[in-house]
């Protein structure tokens, strides 16, 4: 189970002074799914760099089965079972997507394996197994390569920032597929930073982040018709917009 | 013939992948000396008399054959130039593989110049694969300066991967090419510095002939503080398509110059160059990172994709 605990990221300000980007944000992931959604600019994004370990909390605690963590590194909160898919992912001269899948899997693993990943996410294999994760992939491409990889790691928790971008050429049914097989292999929480009212509509667990603060907790059914109503559309998305 | 030692033996699998000595037609030079050489039918090896080096002939249409002439210096304080021609007959189909290994374990400065031509026929596919490498223990610098001149007849096709890896203290490498009509030249250009080591290399391709093309590119990393210097010129003297590249990824307080200059002398000269140098990308390491490598282990494998 992760918990965050009264986190707050503070930046420095244009003026000399502070900018809160995050205010006393507390909630936990035990359940299979969890969806954080919120206007853009709420820091949702910030959330999720913090559990990965790439930002540093100014205030509070995440811990990770009862383990406080948040002076871990990114490598190490790695190996403790943190996997984290890129809002935009990176791309690489010369590494190839196996390369990408093998160190996801953290051995080196057959090309029957790695292609495996990539036709879970609607790739075809043989096009894409040995193709360098450079400038010549989509953005669409590249997010599915980064779930493979995520799916490659099988960890306790998996932490997705806005999956569904750019992936429009490739329904959402199928994206929540991998989700749930994703489910059934690892048995793990997956955390996922989403706009799109069909992705929310499989969480277990609803966190509303608004102004850098937590605005609303609760089950699908609690949250999801606040945010369907007319105050609440700025924070979702139906499909295909 | 001799037996390899073991210093040899390691020296020889890193600038040829080899351990021993090869099938087919070879020339192996050790410490200043020719240590052996095999001609096969297609492919005759002939001391040159009149200065170090050896003519190589290859006869027109020979398919599918591979010729190796590595050079190893294990002696400190060794210092030669060799001369080394490469007469490919028309209708070939053949893959060079050169390479100089030095392990210096003195103090004195060891140093292996080649002068490499090549007479590419009409038609005639070469892929020339060039490797330098570099090791020791004592203080003695290792010096490489290879030359490789090209002059390519019409329709012929040459590829040349290099690659200084490790080890080579000082290099000044120079690359001239003369491209008749149809004749296509790709250089792939890898390199590796350390320490203060100092790596220079110098592209001259004239396109000549109609519908000729070339592509250089050269990819380099650059550590602690060391320097490169990357220099090409691709003169579009017919209708003809050149690009020249070089992208360097430098690291602490090496330096890196990337001067790549193309002159259009024809009006269908079609010319591209780029050049790129920068640090490694922080969110490549942190990606690595989130996959469960430390730092150190995605700089490596960023560098080693890079150079790959």
């Amino acid at each position: 189970m992760l918990e965050l605990q009264h986190i707050s990221f503070e930046v420095p300000a244009e003026n000399g002074g502070k900018t809160e980007i995050l205010k006393d944000v507390s909630f936990s992931v035990s359940e299979r799914f969890v969806a954080i959604t919120g206007p853009n600019g709420s820091g949702k994004s910030t959330v999720a760099k913090i559990i990965a370990g790439i930002v540093r909390p100014t205030s509070g605690r995440v811990l990770l089965d009862g383990e406080d963590i948040t002076d871990l590194s990114v490598t190490e909160r790695a190996r403790k079972g943190i996997s984290f898919a890129f809002q935009q992912p990176v791309r690489f001269k010369g590494i190839t997507v196996k390369d990408l899948i093998s160190l996801a899997a953290g051995t080196k693993i057959s090309v029957a394996s790695a292609c495996a990943y990539l036709s879970e996410v609607g790739l075809c294999a043989k096009e894409y197994i040995n193709r360098e994760v450079n400038a010549s992939l989509s953005g669409g491409e590249l997010k599915r390569i980064e779930i493979a990889m995520i799916n490659a790691r099988s960890t306790k928790l998996s932490v997705f920032d806005e999956p569904e971008a750019g992936i429009d050429l490739w329904s959402f049914n199928n994206l929540i597929k991998v989700f749930e097989g994703m489910y059934e292999r690892t048995k793990g929480s997956i955390l996922i930073i989403s706009h799109q009212e069909r992705i929310l509509d499989i969480a277990d667990k609803i966190v509303v982040i608004a102004d850098g603060k937590v605005a609303q907790i609760g089950s699908k059914s609690e949250i999801l018709p606040t945010l369907l109503a007319p105050a609440g559309c700025r924070y979702t998305a139906k499909e295909g917009n | 013939m001799a037996q390899l030692d073991s210093i040899q033996q390691n020296l020889l699998a890193q600038v040829a992948d080899i351990h021993e000595i090869p099938e087919g037609a070879f020339s192996l030079r050790v410490n200043g000396e020719m240590f052996g050489s095999r001609s096969s039918e297609n492919i005759e090896i002939v001391k040159k008399t009149d200065k170090p080096g050896i003519d190589i002939y290859i006869k027109p249409g020979t398919k599918k054959e591979s010729l190796h002439i590595p050079v190893l210096l294990a002696k400190t304080g060794i210092s030669e130039l060799v001369y080394n021609d490469f007469h490919i007959g028309a209708d070939c189909d053949v893959t060079i593989v050169a390479g100089c290994g030095i392990h210096n374990g003195g103090s004195e400065k060891s140093e292996h110049s080649g002068i490499h031509a090549f007479f590419v026929g009409e038609n005639a596919r070469v892929r020339y694969i060039e490797k330098h490498y570099g090791e020791g223990d004592g203080n003695g610098q290792n010096v490489m300066n290879p030359t490789t001149v090209v002059e390519m007849e019409k329709n012929s096709y040459m590829e040349m991967e290099t690659a200084q890896i490790k080890g080579v203290d000082s290099t000044d490498r120079k690359t001239k090419a003369k491209l008749a009509g149809g004749a296509t030249l790709i250089v792939h250009e890898k390199i590796m510095t350390h320490g203060k080591q100092y790596a220079k290399t110098y592209f001259e391709v004239d396109l000549d002939g109609e519908d000729c093309g070339t592509h250089v590119v050269s990819r380099s990393v650059a550590k602690d503080e060391s320097k490169q210097e990357f220099i090409s010129h691709v003169n579009g003297n017919n209708c003809s398509n050149g690009h020249t590249e070089c992208d360097a990824i430098i690291m602490d307080k090496a330096t890196v110059s990337a001067v790549p200059e193309i002159m259009a002398n024809h009006p269908e000269a079609s010319l591209v160059h780029e050049a790129a140098i920068g640090k490694i990308a922080g969110e490549q390491l942190i990606k690595l990172m989130t996959l469960g490598l430390t730092e150190k282990e995605a700089e490596e494998q960023i560098i080693g994709g890079f150079l790959k």
